[in-house]
């Protein structure tokens, strides 16, 4: 039997390394080919046509116009008459041409003629939601009534909100895609290279394995980018029709319209503690949407799971507006944001500093030992000791300090993965597997584990991912990837070593398992002068190569990954009183997820949620109109997202140590994208001395939190 | 975007005889940060469009005794860096610095920053300069947070020039060329709010070019930008005022106090201007300025706060202007 388990930290020689992802030039340089680079002979550019109506019945199309434009080439109907358009920018039809501004003209000529329906596009006003808001049962846990009731026990009543944001991917939904015969090519932007064929298949009811899936690079997904979706089918489809390759990619606009969302939630929370601090209960009435679907309640309170009693009641609220997918830690953010800072208005009403009230209520969560610990570590990062201060900072001058904290957890074990290892005569490796690196350096990660193991340097590996031919492994989603990915390349490439062992061995006349894979060399154990090169030892191949697979079953994972992350993140922040904008001085961000296979990746991982955070935090929204029902910000200029300048210093601590690194890898997508809307509305809160109820901290809503209705100081 | 026809001419009197007398006819392309947008969202669809980049007299920064000129295809960034610019009116140089991205900085022109189309949201999804549906103002009664808070009007987007304010404040006159000859118009009187939908928001007319600007020798007057910006990076201000002081000693002698983002052309605050005259600037005064600046703001359902905005930029473009920020 193989031993497959991970070499204890003292003895890592690759893994543990900060090393750089080693598609960075390719990407800064512009070589690196991304599904939108790809170009095709003769290639048709397509566009969709979407609804300008968030509810409608399609009543008649005409697309004879259009179709009599020169250049364009094909155009399929998604909305025949007859179809109820749910939401605006819902797909009506699709139209091929030689340009896209053919395209786009074209789109424009196609005549549609909508019963338009009364549609519901905002959900701020539970109240006025009526039969679109559908709740969910009650849930109740020990005796919240009486406690709240108990003498001895403060309570605090507040609202809280965080608002539907969107992906915006910086490269749209979309694929390009070539029928040759019966065989079909795809370059989709996706998360899912073993599964994106299958579903294309499906839609075009082929086999699966008439369609080849590449993808080397993409421009982001964040959980929104699984599915082949009906771009791709009527894409397929246009270019069976044609016999040309066709390129259809959503534009800006229908990327943030359609391209998925994450749920709003909203909540009115009753909390309570004893005047020691300790939380004795909570009840909650909150409500989401994330669509026509509503939005489910996100998992409150958050982290805190085991306050003794608690009352849950929530609504969903369906509305006529694009649909959600999965975001970076799906109702995490929302969690935290609902649950952290009603602890920080409790800690307050008791005239508790709020680290000092978070460490005290850390039994109340699944790891108390590593929360204190991180929220220790993160404290001291933001220099706690030197800027806290109870709420509201009584300095004089108009710009006010604070601080915040969030906290988060997720699970993150290890998707199901294959891979083969092969080790060729000539001494080079490959590794192949059905994955992808959707800018998190999977790439990267394979090549260390396969370097780790087999004793050579990270160059010598070459990882190839991005093909459906190789063998599948799962999609990027729930931080799945590098637990699953690693495991069943440490496996692959442990089988392939066994194999070139048995030629070693037979050759220095030793048993297999005295040897080792060290320094480009198989040796004995301890004995570098009794050993053979790698290279020579591949040449002991002769002509056969050895080829071999690696598994990570999820149900038996065998130590390699685990679940189970935990964060803490901190914000301190200036907030202008006269004006209400709120600038980042400094975020911090510590956080575990057992063994780390490259902590310089992992944190440009970790810094790029800790972006997301301060976009979500401070300016990110989708702006729905009720009379139009369209969504008025679906542009980079008012769906507005951080730059440099406005994300201040940010620190990040992975938190590695022999216990977490015992638990083997756990995934790191999402947990670091969960906590800082929060802690940047606990910061602003201690600042200016009151809550600002909803994300993010506009100048608008810090104004009306400052002075009410009317916003004047 | 429509087909059109590209012209390159070299002189400004080509340029002008390739103009029409309707906007369909033909489109001035300066740097075209905002026109391919135009274009793109079937905004404007001109038939023939008409690069001016290429005519020299267009272009260049002088200095005379008169004053200073600016010709239409300076780049923002062109004018941000200029010696003279910087010396005598730091207020262009801090409404430039608020164009945060470097990219448009390099392209755009101040030719095209005050001829560019408002950015209302309504306007750009495609209901109109006055957005009205069904006899409904969608400003009014539907999403106006960045709306104006001037609203005496059918029109309630802002004008979205960042120069605007400053030029109008500095007295900057505006000329305007085509085929039939030139004219000059003041700054102030270049922005108008249109009162029906047809009509545009600037006095430049289909067969004119914006081709120079020129601005009164700044002779000791002080002036300066304050803009709130939500965000440090690409973002548009949330309110802004430029001021202009003539100084007797301490003093100020006259003022001129224009505020921008707050009304569909640079709001020029009359009741702040004549509150400073004879006033010396200190934090109290500046803020009494900038409550009387506001005074008669009437905001929409939803921008209450940037009347409060409006006033903090009064104050502290005063005190920048007066050295004391
Ligand atoms: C995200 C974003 C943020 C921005 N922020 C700001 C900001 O904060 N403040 C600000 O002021 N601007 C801002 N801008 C706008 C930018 O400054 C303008 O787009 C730019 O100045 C326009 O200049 P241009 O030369 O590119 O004009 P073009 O795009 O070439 O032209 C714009 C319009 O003016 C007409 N035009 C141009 N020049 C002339 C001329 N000489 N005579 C007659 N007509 C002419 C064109 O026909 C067209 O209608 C921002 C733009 C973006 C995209």
């Amino acid at each position: 039997m193989v031993d497959y388990s991970w070499p204890p930290m003292n003895k890592r020689r690759v893994i543990g390394q900060r090393l750089n992802r080693l598609d960075g030039p390719a990407k800064s340089s512009g070589k690196a080919k991304y599904p939108t680079d790809v170009q095709r002979p003769g290639l048709l550019h397509a566009v969709i046509l979407s609804s300008p109506h968030a509810h409608a019945r399609v009543r008649s199309i005409d697309i004879s116009a259009a179709q009599a434009m020169p250049g364009v080439e094909d155009i399929r109907v998604m909305s025949p008459a007859g179809t109820e358009i749910q939401w605006a920018g819902a797909e009506v039809a699709a139209i091929a041409a030689r340009t896209e501004e053919i395209a786009r003209d074209a789109a424009r000529a196609i005549k549609v003629d909508y019963e338009v329906l009364p549609h519901l596009v905002k959900e701020d006003d539970l109240a006025r939601a009526g039969n679109r808001a559908k709740a969910a049962g009650e849930q109740v846990t020990g005796d919240p009534d009486t406690v709240f009731r108990e003498s001895g026990v403060v309570v605090h009543e507040g609202s809280y909100s965080i608002p539907v944001i969107t992906h915006c991917c910086l490269e749209p939904h979309g694929s390009t895609i070539e029928y040759k015969g019966e065989k079909v090519e795809m370059w989709p932007s996706t998360q899912n290279v073993s599964g994106i064929g299958g579903d294309l298949a499906r839609s075009l009811n082929i086999p699966v394995t008439n369609v080849s899936v590449h993808m080397d690079y993409m421009g982001g997904g964040f959980g929104s980018k699984f599915p082949a979706d009906r771009w791709g089918t009527e894409g397929a489809n246009m270019s069976k029709k044609t016999g040309k390759a066709v390129k259809l990619y959503l534009d800006r606009r229908q990327e943030l319209t359609i391209g998925g969302v994450r749920p709003s939630a909203f909540a009115k929370v009753k909390i309570a503690a004893r005047r020691d601090g300790t939380i004795v209960a909570w009840q909650s009435e909150s409500w989401a949407t994330g669509g026509v679907g509503g939005g489910g309640m996100p998992p409150i309170p958050y982290v805190f799971t085991n306050i003794p009693n608690k009352r849950l009641n929530h609504s969903a609220v369906s509305l006529n507006a694009g649909g959600a997918r999965a975001w970076r830690a799906p109702n995490h953010a929302q969690a935290c944001a609902l649950t952290a800072t009603a602890m920080e208005d409790l800690a307050a009403k008791l005239n508790m500093d709020s680290l000092e009230f978070m460490l005290k209520n850390a039994n109340l969560t699944l790891r108390p030992e590593t929360y204190r610990a991180q929220l220790q570590k993160a404290a001291e990062l933001i220099e706690w000791k030197k800027y806290a201060h109870q709420r509201g900072d009584k300095t004089a001058g108009h710009i006010k300090q604070g601080l915040g904290i969030g906290f988060s957890t997720w699970g993150g074990a290890g998707h199901a993965s294959n891979c083969r290892a092969n080790i060729h005569p000539d001494g080079s490796v490959e590794v192949e597997l059905g994955s992808q690196d959707i800018g998190t350096a999977t790439r990267t990660a394979i090549a260390m584990v396969a370097a780790e193991t087999l004793g050579i340097p990270v160059e010598q590996v070459k990882v190839k991912i991005g093909e459906n031919s190789y063998p599948a492994s799962g999609a990027s989603g729930g931080s799945t990837t590098i637990g699953g990915v690693s495991s069943s390349t440490r496996k692959a490439a442990m089988n392939a070593l066994d194999k070139l062992m048995d030629v070693v061995a037979a050759s220095l006349n030793v048993p297999k398992d005295n040897l080792e894979a060290v320094d480009q060399r198989i040796q004995v154990k301890g004995n570098p002068d009794k050993a053979m090169t790698f290279k020579a030892a591949c040449q002991k191949l002769g002509v056969k190569s050895i080829s071999e697979m690696g598994t990570n079953d999820p149900k038996n994972p065998g130590g390699l990954n685990s679940q189970g992350a935990s964060g803490v993140q901190m914000a301190h922040v200036s907030v202008d009183i006269e004006t209400g904008v709120v600038r980042m001085n400094k975020f911090v961000a510590v956080q575990d997820c057992g063994l780390v296979v490259n902590p310089k990746t992992a944190e440009s991982q970790v810094y790029g949620a800790c972006i997301m955070n301060i976009c979500a935090g401070l300016m990110e929204e989708r702006v729905m109109d009720q009379i139009t029902g369209r969504v008025l910000n679906a542009d980079m200029e008012f769906y507005k997202l951080a730059g440099i300048k406005d994300i201040g210093e940010i620190v990040v601590h992975m938190d590695i140590t022999p216990e977490h690194d015992r638990k083997g890898i756990i995934g790191l997508g999402e947990p670091p994208a969960i906590a800082g809307p929060a802690a940047i509305s606990n910061a602003v809160a201690n600042a200016i001395g009151v809550r600002v109820p909803g994300l993010p901290m506009t100048p608008e809503r810090v104004l009306k939190a400052l002075y009410g209705e009317r916003s004047l100081a | 975007m429509q087909g059109f026809e590209y012209a390159n001419p070299a002189t400004l009197k080509e340029a002008t005889a390739l103009l029409g007398n309707g906007w369909g006819d033909a489109a001035v392309l300066a740097g075209g940060t905002d026109l391919l947008t135009l274009m793109k969202e079937y905004l404007m669809s001109p038939k023939r469009v008409v690069n001016i980049k290429g005519i020299k007299e267009l272009g260049g920064i002088s200095k005379s005794g008169a004053g200073l000129r600016i010709g239409a295809t300076v780049t923002v960034d062109e004018l941000m860096s200029n010696a003279a610019v910087r010396a005598e009116y730091p207020s262009l140089v801090q409404a430039g610095r608020g164009i945060t991205s470097p990219q448009i900085r390099n392209m755009g022109t101040v030719g095209g920053d005050l001829c560019q189309r408002p950015r209302c949201w309504y306007f750009r999804n495609g209901f109109g300069l006055l957005g009205v549906k069904d006899g409904k103002s969608l400003v009014r009664e539907g999403e106006n947070k960045y709306h104006a808070i001037f609203t005496g009007q059918p029109a309630l987007f802002v004008s979205a020039s960042s120069f605007g304010p400053a030029l109008v404040a500095l007295g900057a006159k505006v000329k305007l060329a085509s085929a039939s000859g030139t004219r000059e118009v003041d700054a102030a009187k270049f922005f108008v709010a249109p009162q029906n939908e047809g009509a545009r928001e600037i006095a430049l007319l289909p067969n004119e070019i914006l081709t120079e600007i020129v601005i009164p020798a700044a002779r000791g007057a002080k002036n300066a930008t304050y803009e709130v910006r939500h965000k440090d990076a690409l973002d548009w201000p949330l309110a802004a005022a430029s001021v202009s002081l003539s100084m007797k000693g301490a003093t100020v002698a006259s003022a001129r106090v224009v505020l921008g983002h707050v009304a569909p052309t640079p709001h020029a605050a009359a009741a702040a201007e004549s509150l400073l005259a004879g006033k010396t600037i200190t934090e109290a005064v500046a803020d009494e300025a900038g409550k009387a600046a506001v005074a008669d703001a009437k905001p929409l359902s939803g921008n209450a706060y940037k009347v409060q905005l409006a006033r903090v930029a009064v104050k502290r473009a005063l005190l920048a202007a007066a050295g004391k920020a």
